[in-house]
């Protein structure tokens, strides 16, 4: 069975998100937590300022959440790099039981999925799932140096500087995790590494159809329905693939990758990178939802499952996409113990917020 | 064999949908920052002929080209050289000024591994191709010129 609807309750306690500066003049820019001013901040590699930002992303979600880094029972996440180096050293600074993940830019859905099964499976509390993407080091990583004087063709997307992490967690909370659909790779033959969109848009069409199958739902039950990054083209092509399937995608879908940037920039089809949903899912829908404009949503991040060995050799670019649909739990409202709950929490999370403010002033 | 005549349908339509370059406005740029640079490579033509009469024109030149690499790298190092190229594409290609952005670019942006492994390793990563097929090329015309 691809979907599984939790039985149990799984929470999605909060989330947090920053960007860097390019995003931070984008529309969303009055919903993200924190924006950094200087992309580089104050490292000396691009790969050491990624590292920086995803752990200052995991920081402000435990401590937004309120809780302290003792309290967290598992860190589940990963990034774009080789290895992904930027979660695993994070995980040894903040000392944390870590499972790393690829799933490219659909990592923040991956961890928010088996997060979620874990916590349904009783074997955690309090999971943090989170990713992150930093321009410069994906530039160098899977295109060209900064300084080259190259035209991007114009289909090529812009990888966001950001990212976010939620708390996942059996207490109760606002927003509740209903359903989540792992996807299949999927690889309709593109071989063009400037054209993610079209590459990744079959997986999520394919995620997008299995999950509302499985559900019973049609996409008229949900407030919002959001793909990770396939840009302006993909989600053109994401239309048309389901409305061959008789899936209607209307006014309540959107792509986080078109959504973060301003039409004025230059950054052709749209935000890319795992940061790009993340960041999404963790400033805008959760604030959308707290504040009750969005009661169902469904978050379908996409990911192209490519290395540039594999491109420069010729083969096609596989896809993937996993759904995470996310519910207001209205009856959690009324539940004031949970809110005296957590009051007491706060007073003991003092550590975290000390570091993150030591940073900030540092910044 | 399904799947291929799929994936053969969906690269078709994905192609009709792909926004294609406009090719005017970018031969325009291209004309327009390609002549910029040539004309600044003759006034430092000129401008070494008239300061240094007793140079060759040869030599004038290889100082001429000298000058322009030198900006080039300088304006790469400054960060403005890609912003130049991305607007004028071809235009700022061509000359030589493409050539010594493409091998400094890399020098900065891998200089973090170090002198040996970063700067020396990856400094010909982009340019590398250019000069092994300028090599070639010339073996071949070389032998044919000796035949001839």
């Amino acid at each position: 069975m691809q979907t599984h609807i939790l039985k149990h309750s799984v929470y999605l306690k909060s989330g947090y998100s920053i960007v860097g500066p390019l995003e931070g003049k984008g529309p969303l820019k009055d919903y993200f937590d924190y924006i950094i001013k200087d992309d580089t901040m104050k490292e000396k590699t691009f790969e050491k300022s990624e590292r920086k930002l995803l752990q200052h992303i995991i920081l402000g979600a435990i401590d937004k959440a309120g809780l302290s880094v003792r309290d967290i029972d598992l860190f589940i996440g990963g990034d774009l790099l080789n290895q992904i180096v930027s979660s695993s050293f994070t995980a040894r600074e903040l000392e944390l039981p870590f499972v790393g993940l690829y799933s490219a830019c659909a990592t923040m859905t991956e961890s928010l999925a088996i997060a979620s099964l874990f916590i349904e499976l009783g074997i955690a509390k309090h999971i943090v799932a989170g990713t992150c993407t930093h321009f410069s080091s994906a530039e160098r990583q899977y295109r060209f140096p900064l300084e080259l004087g190259n035209q991007r063709p114009p289909t090529a997307q812009w990888t966001i500087t950001g990212g976010g992490a939620s708390i996942i967690t059996n207490e109760k909370s606002k927003i509740k995790i209903y359903a989540v659909t792992f996807g299949k790779v999927i690889d309709f033959g593109i071989t063009d590494v400037n054209n993610m969109g079209a590459a990744m848009a079959p997986a999520a069409a394919d995620t997008i159809k299995t999950h509302l199958k499985n559900t019973n739902h049609s996409t008229k039950d949900y407030d919002m329905i959001l793909t990770g990054d396939l840009g302006k083209l993909g989600s053109e092509i994401l239309i048309d693939l389901l409305e061959h399937e008789n899936i209607i995608l209307g006014k309540n879908y959107a792509d986080c990758g078109c959504m973060i940037f301003d039409k004025t920039e230059r950054v052709f089809m749209g935000g890319s990178g795992a940061g790009c949903s993340a960041s999404v899912l963790n400033s805008y829908v959760l604030h959308k939802m707290l504040k009750g404009d969005f009661k169902r949503v469904l978050i379908v991040s996409t990911g192209a499952l490519m290395s540039t060995t594999t491109s420069q050799q010729g083969d096609t670019i596989p896809g993937i996409a996993h759904a995470v649909e996310l519910v207001l739990d209205t009856a959690s409202e009324k539940d004031k113990n949970t809110q005296s709950s957590n009051k007491k929490k706060i007073i003991t999370r003092s550590k975290t917020t000390k570091i993150i403010k030591k940073e900030r002033q540092n910044d | 064999m399904d799947k291929n005549k799929r994936n053969v349908n969906y690269n078709l339509y994905v192609e009709s949908k792909v926004p294609k370059t406009k090719a005017w406005p970018s031969l325009v740029k291209a004309f327009i920052l390609g002549g910029i640079i040539c004309a600044i490579g003759q006034g430092f033509f000129d401008l070494y002929t008239y300061l240094f009469p007793s140079l060759t024109e040869s030599e004038v030149s290889t100082c001429m080209l000298m000058s322009i690499i030198f900006i080039t790298c300088f304006l790469t190092g400054l960060g403005v050289y890609d912003i130049i190229g991305a607007w004028g594409g071809a235009g700022s290609v061509i000359p030589i000024t493409g050539f010594s952005n493409s091998i400094s670019s890399p020098a900065i942006e891998f200089k973090k591994e170090g002198i040996i492994y970063g700067i020396c390793v990856k400094m010909f990563t982009i340019a590398g191709p250019v000069i092994v097929c300028g090599v070639v090329g010339s073996i071949v015309c070389g032998f044919i010129g000796l035949f001839m």
